[in-house]
């Protein structure tokens, strides 16, 4: 195995791609998530992202965050747009000498999961040198916190609300990288902004290989989950802690955890700190609860399984 | 059309469509710079320099980039952008740094 | 002007070769009838090496034409094409792509939308776009949809306007019918088009950031700029068909017309019809009869200059629509022609003709008829029914 992009945080680069005055949320995760991204870059880079809460606050005219090129369409189809970016690249550095540039998609869960999966399939299975990474608050943060294909069971949305009759989602959320490997990508990955190393490490390791790459990152949301802006951080590592959302990358079909957890947290400690879950905690909603547990822990079985079978996805 | 997008002519209505550059583009980014997000804050953190350990975890956290990373590795905060969310504070593994009120 | 011999092709091949003459860098599309053919072609062009271009099958028209601005942002010279409901799933991007100001050319084969499900020639596709930003070119027939191919990239990748042009031609009428054309050279055509330089070009060494979101504030000043734009292409067309002339031996302008400095009635079409009515026209004209017929070339920007100078002089006009505007006072052209005729103090008498909604076919004798009528209400100095749909059973 080659030397990882990074060993520690004081690895990583002093420079920032991102800029400060961006109108993210105080305590925002995916602000975390952009800025760490952008600690990996290799060289020249665009970045196109959909509309969404990153995309309105940092690029509200005349205020930009960017310090490198960015491209912003429409809100499902910044897969299509990064591909025309590629192409034209592509094409124009064999015909004019065009400087080649990676080409990175930064999209929420909005953007991906549910009106952006067309154009989403369409760019994998085309093939085209891409990076798309997924931050994912787990509901349409933007336009006021409904929910996607990306809210958990059990969890309460302005669209999905904890009512006397239906009490939050009742279905459970899309599994993204199934999907993504489903098109036989070269590489795949979840990441969390609680473990910047492996996240770093991850996006470097995607601009490096040739080919479509996804990563998907859980980005704690202050107004969405409902806690306090210092917390995000603690929470995203508790999701970890807790198997709720495992952290592991499947580099050509073959599956590896990358942050091993042996001796989980009670699903409990990261449900507790956020409003969004506060009514599964009352006895009345313990069979929601349970189902949410059960499937935490089935899809954490089912990876460990695929590792240790080794089996090709 | 101009090539720099001027801030504060747009903020005070200084322009025409013939001033402004083509299709809202943002022709010299980064242009957030000159808005100052430290104005959010209620309250701020304060770093103890002789706890801190230059462990930089605060520095990796803020979602707004405003710990400063030194040469040294030593740390500060940038008050100009500082939204006084906390996450240093909780970050920070020795407790050097606190949230006091905003004066 | 280079000799070239002259080649038949169908409407959809005769695109398909210009654009590949073009040296277009990108080109994504997804299928629809009767479209299909040009990217069939694009495609044999690129696997065969004759055309060197990333030639992308979108997974649907909405990402087909995203892959198109990302790439023409990124500097590519990009082509696309579509009609009726590809188009329709468009809509949205036809808007980004204009207002982003990012040049590119989409044929457009005009078919009808559904329902009820039709893939004949009709208006209603582009008609739905009119108020995009896009420019909008007519095709009369396969040498037009060839030639203008041409000029739209010119036109629209010029530094001061900057703007996506669609080119439309007739669905099967013009798509799949083989004509005749004389082309261009291959030199001439590399003359005609350099490879695309673009100011604003995706370059990490001079970062932009493009499609940001514009406030109440400063929103309208940007629409106000693609206004200006649209309008002030008019300009350089006259200079872009100049030059296409001098190369080609073939003039183009805004419209163009048979007969109609004389006329006592006028009628005009958009597309291939105008052929049918010209052929009629030259028949009524043996028999002394008065008629002219005219066919706009450029309907976005609208001509209003150049119209109201030709419609000044007739008696009367029949204004031909294969699209309609359902709950309006009539269809789209005719719309666009009262308002003309009002702002310029032009009190002729006017007729809407509705027909070939779903392809039906207007023949000779059809047109005849139309021409006939035209006459009458020139002579009764006013026509019975402002709107007609021609040939409706019932």
């Amino acid at each position: 195995m080659s030397e990882p992009y990074l060993r520690t945080v004081k690895d990583i680069t002093i420079e920032e791609r991102f800029a400060q005055g961006h109108r993210m949320c105080a305590g925002c995760g995916a602000a975390i998530a952009v800025k760490l991204a952008l600690k990996a870059l290799r060289g020249p880079t665009v970045i196109v992202n959909p509309t969404g809460c990153l995309e309105v606050s940092t690029t509200c005219y005349p205020y930009s965050a960017w310090r490198l090129p960015y491209i912003h369409v429409a809100f499902e189809n910044s897969a299509a747009v990064a591909s025309g970016v590629v192409e034209a690249i592509r094409i124009l550095n064999k015909k004019r000498g065009k400087k080649l540039h990676d080409v990175i998609v930064i999209a929420g869960d909005g953007g991906t999961f549910d009106i952006g999966l067309q154009a989403l399939s369409g760019a994998l299975e085309r093939g085209h040198n891409m990076l798309y990474i997924c931050y994912d608050n787990e509901a349409y943060m933007n336009t006021g916190i409904q929910r996607s294909g990306a809210t958990p069971l059990g969890a309460a949305t302005t669209t999905s609300p904890a009512g006397k009759v239906i009490p939050g989602k009742q279905e459970r959320k899309k599994d993204l990288i199934a999907i993504a490997v489903a098109h036989r990508i070269p590489y795949a990955a979840t990441a969390s902004i609680a473990h910047p190393v492996d996240y770093i490490n991850k996006v470097r390791k995607a601009l490096e290989i040739e080919g479509p790459k996804v990563i998907h990152v859980l980005t704690p949301c202050v107004p969405g989950w409902r806690y306090p802006p210092s917390e995000s951080v603690r929470l995203a590592r508790l999701a970890v802690e807790t198997r709720y959302f495992p952290i592991y990358e499947v580099e050509n079909g073959k599956l590896r955890i990358t942050i091993r957890v042996d001796k989980p947290k009670p699903l409990e400690e990261f449900l507790r700190p956020q409003r969004r879950f506060a009514h599964l905690l009352r006895p009345e909603n313990a069979h929601i609860l349970e189902a949410l547990k059960k499937n935490v822990e089935e899809n954490w079985q089912r990876l460990i399984k695929l590792e240790e079978s080794g089996v090709t996805l | 059309m101009s090539a720099k997008t001027d801030v504060k002519k747009v903020l005070k209505g200084d322009f025409t469509y013939k001033s402004l550059p083509m299709a809202a583009m943002i022709i010299n980014p980064p242009t957030s710079l000159e808005y100052k997000t430290g104005v959010w804050r209620i309250k701020k953190p304060v770093i103890d320099q002789s706890k801190c350990i230059k462990c930089l975890l605060c520095w990796v956290y803020c979602p707004d980039m405003s710990v400063i990373r030194k040469e040294d590795d030593s740390v500060e905060i940038d008050y100009e952008y500082c939204k006084g969310c906390g996450i240093c504070v909780n970050a920070c593994p020795v407790k050097a740094i606190s949230m006091e009120e905003e004066v | 002007m280079a000799q070239v011999e002259r080649l038949a092709f169908m409407g959809d091949e005769a695109v398909a070769y210009a654009v590949k003459q073009s040296n277009v860098d990108v080109i994504a599309a997804y299928p629809i009838t009767p479209q299909t053919i040009i990217v069939e072609r694009l495609s044999e062009y690129v696997a065969n090496g004759e055309l060197d271009a990333a030639f992308i099958q979108a997974e649907s028209e909405h990402s087909a034409l995203s892959i198109c601005v990302g790439a023409s942002l990124a500097g590519a010279r990009v082509y696309t094409s579509t009609c009726s409901q590809g188009l329709a799933l468009m809509h949205e991007i036809v808007y980004a792509t204009s207002s982003m100001r990012a040049p590119m050319v989409m044929t457009i084969v005009n078919r009808s939308l559904n329902a009820p499900l039709n893939i004949h020639c009709e208006h209603g596709d582009i008609m739905a776009e009119r108020d995009s930003g896009w420019i909008i070119l007519f095709a009369a027939n396969v040498q037009e949809a060839y030639d203008l191919t041409f000029i739209a990239f010119k036109l629209g990748e010029d530094p001061s306007v900057l703007l996506p042009v669609s080119v439309n031609m007739d669905a099967f009428v013009l798509s799949h019918s083989i004509e005749p054309i004389t082309p261009i050279s291959d030199e001439d055509a590399a003359k005609f088009l350099p490879p695309r330089k673009y100011e604003f070009e995706v370059d990490a060494d001079k970062p932009i950031t493009y499609g940001t979101m514009a406030l109440p504030d400063v929103y309208m000043e940007f629409k106000m700029q693609l206004k200006e734009a649209v309008e002030s292409s008019a300009k350089i067309f006259e200079k872009v068909v100049s030059e296409y002339a001098k190369l080609s031996g073939r003039r183009y302008w805004y419209y163009q017309s048979y007969m109609i400095d004389d006329a006592d009635a006028i009628v005009m079409a958009l597309g291939s019809t105008y052929g049918t009515l010209k052929t009629a026209a030259k028949k009524l004209r043996n028999e002394g009869l008065k008629i002219g017929v005219l066919a706009l070339t450029m309907y976005r920007p609208f001509p209003e200059k150049q119209l109201a100078e030709i419609l000044r002089n007739t008696k009367a006009l029949v204004v031909m629509d294969r699209a309609y505007s359902y709950g309006g006072i009539g269809g789209p052209l005719y719309t666009d022609i009262l308002g003309t005729l009002y702002r310029n103090d032009i009190k002729i008498p006017v007729k809407n003709v509705v027909y070939g909604l779903g392809g039906r076919d207007f023949k000779l004798d059809e047109a005849e008829a139309v021409l006939r009528m035209a006459l009458d209400g020139a002579e009764a100095g006013r026509f019975d029914v402002n709107v007609s749909w021609w040939g409706v059973k019932g």
